[in-house]
């Protein structure tokens, strides 16, 4: 549509089109970011039990904390978010550079190994992690969650892109200037490929902070619960009385996603869509 | 979106690449380097082996098994797939979750197209940063929260939904507690979150379509809609397959929106695969039903990885 614009000469009826397409936009974006102001609008603004009149206020974002073990629940999705994402990254950072830049005897298959392993749901596989988790005697801890989340194909793979992007000679210059194979990783190739590095953490985070269903599986204790299942329990809880409590977590749990999304934006754009993985 | 996985077309440029770009052969031979190949390579290949290969194995053995953890387990043959066709619950959540998949994943395909289409039209550069960082804000939320958050906005007595409609003399609707409205909320919440991730995919094939394509076919006096149907349209269609395949894998495991909406009801009405897998594993300790109902979602998704390769290399036009 752009092309037209610039090539034909504004008519009438491009002016109208122009207008419509920022109305939808607008429309769009008010149905997008609608539902989030209006959960903030009513956490600040909770119901008064005695008198039944809103009042603006902090006092719901203080009643999370003394409904629930809020801190408890953001210490540990704090700890499973980044041990995963740290496991992630230097993982799939080792696992990914020997792909890139060695040659091996069934490297292609394992490669292909790691790849098909993407195809597989982790509904499917649940029930025997489970099992093997409680075997290991993790049942019901964090472990549970972070252990079985730290290793990734999908990390791999965009590890390895990156590192094949890198030119051979970087670590050949090193090797001839005395540097094992090891220093050649850590000095030379591991510093080069933060911004990779940084793709996988933040994929990790915005994952692993946010997901449900394991830890919905994995955990039964209330204080190994991490930020959405404690608040789905809290929601459980408190019935529909205290709207503005639950939605006054929901609006603290978002606070480091928004971070990220506002700091972590362009890696975490080129995440979802590399290799149009998420 | 759960589960990642790349392109096949990127798979087979990595593997040409792969192919092409071998490393200095000298390098095979070298003592430290066979030591530091291993070392790398053991978290991942333990780690996958522990937690997806040996799971998948002992899925695909115990889906044949009626186990409950405590007695033995009891070989039974297709008994726990035959659930499909016998009960109730188990066939209608999956005919529930291929109906959703398929409108969900064709109204998100049609708004997330429609709206990439938009953002990348003619807007000084503030605004197209705008409105892509507002479209795909929903990606970065706990699907737990939003369907929190959806469900007190669709609730039936005080929900603003429900007030909205109101000022339009229309009388409150039991969103959440019939049937099709609980359908109707489910999809809702899910496309409202998901579709940012086609949208993202969208823009990034709109970007690589060449302006002169669009230039020299308006000079041929191609406008509008006849642009769409015969540039757009065929020049993203490796995008539209890759993002309509992922947006089918994701959709196929919904578990998050009707949990925390409406727990599968009312009845059986919002009950999904994934559901039914927690609820006989985890609630009924039917253990082998609920691997036979993995399989088969695997096979589903193995199935539509396959039609995409098949697809990818007939039908779609590769620039």
């Amino acid at each position: 549509m752009s092309v037209i614009e610039q090539v034909h000469r504004p008519s009438p009826w491009m002016r109208i089109g122009s207008v419509s397409k920022y109305l939808v936009l607008l429309v769009a974006a008010f149905l997008t970011l609608g539902p989030v102001v209006w959960t903030a609008i009513t956490a600040l603004t909770p119901t008064d039990p005695a008198t039944q009149t809103s009042q603006f206020g902090f006092a719901a974002f203080a009643d999370v904390f003394v409904q629930v073990p809020f801190w408890l629940f953001t210490w540990n999705s704090a700890l499973v978010t980044l041990l995963i994402a740290a496991g992630q990254m230097l993982s799939a950072a080792m696992a990914g550079y020997v792909f890139a830049r060695f040659d091996f005897k069934g490297k292609n298959l394992l490669f292909a190994l790691v790849l098909a392993t993407m195809m597989v749901p982790m509904q499917v596989t649940i029930v025997p992690v489970f099992m093997l988790v409680r075997g290991m005697g993790l049942a019901d801890t964090l472990l549970a969650l972070i252990i079985p989340a730290l290793p990734t194909a999908f990390g791999t793979f965009l590890m390895r892109q990156y590192f094949m992007g890198m030119p051979p000679e970087l670590g050949e210059a090193a090797e001839i200037d005395g540097a094992g194979p090891w220093k050649v990783f850590f000095s030379i190739y591991l510093p080069l490929s933060a911004p990779g590095l940084a793709i996988v953490g933040i994929l990790a985070f915005n994952y692993h902070w946010n997901e449900f269903f394991r830890p919905l599986i994995m955990t039964i204790s209330e204080e190994n619960f991490t930020l959405p299942l404690g608040l789905v329990s809290l929601q459980g809880n408190l019935g529909s009385g205290s709207v503005s409590t639950v939605l006054a977590g929901v609006i603290l749990s978002m606070i480091p996603a928004i971070f990220v999304f506002i700091f972590g934006q362009r890696p975490l754009r080129e995440g979802l869509t590399a290799g149009s993985g998420k | 979106m759960s589960i990642t996985m790349p392109t096949p077309a990127s798979d087979v440029a990595a593997f040409e690449t792969l192919e092409t770009e071998h490393p200095a052969p000298n390098q095979r031979a070298k003592r430290g380097y066979r030591t530091l190949i291993w070392v790398f390579l053991a978290p991942t290949f333990i780690g996958l082996g522990l937690f997806t290969f040996i799971p998948i194995l002992a899925s695909m053995v115990l889906a044949f098994f009626r186990w409950d953890i405590i007695t033995a387990p009891q070989f039974v043959g297709f008994q726990n797939f035959a659930q499909l066709f016998v009960n109730p619950t188990v066939g209608i959540s999956f005919l529930n979750t291929i109906g959703f998949v398929i409108v969900a994943v064709v109204v998100q395909l049609a708004i997330s197209l429609a709206l990439a289409i938009l953002v990348q039209s003619r807007m000084p550069d503030w605004a197209r940063t705008f409105f892509r960082s507002a479209l795909f804000f929903p990606l970065i939320l706990s699907a737990a929260s939003v369907s929190l958050v959806m469900s007190y906005l669709f609730n039936q007595e005080f929900g603003v939904i429900n007030q909205f409609l109101g000022l339009f003399g229309i009388p409150k609707i039991g969103w959440l507690t019939t049937g099709l409205g609980a359908k109707i909320v489910v999809l809702l919440v899910y496309v409202w979150q998901n579709f940012g991730f086609t949208f993202l995919l969208f823009i990034g094939g709109l970007a690589a379509i060449p302006k002169e394509v669009y230039e020299a076919s308006s000079i041929d006096g191609a406008t509008g809609w006849r642009q769409f149907r015969f540039i757009t349209m065929p020049l993203i269609s490796p995008t539209t397959l890759v993002a309509s395949v992922m947006a089918i894998i994701s959709a196929l495991q919904i578990f998050d929106q009707p949990y925390v909406m409406t727990k599968g009801g009312p009845g059986d009405e919002t009950r999904t695969a994934v559901m039914v897998i927690y609820d006989s594993a985890f609630q009924q300790l039917e253990f082998g039903l609920a691997s036979a109902i993995g399989i088969v979602l695997t096979l589903l998704i193995m199935l539509v990885t396959a039609i995409q390769f098949r697809l990818s290399r007939r039908y779609v036009f590769y620039g």
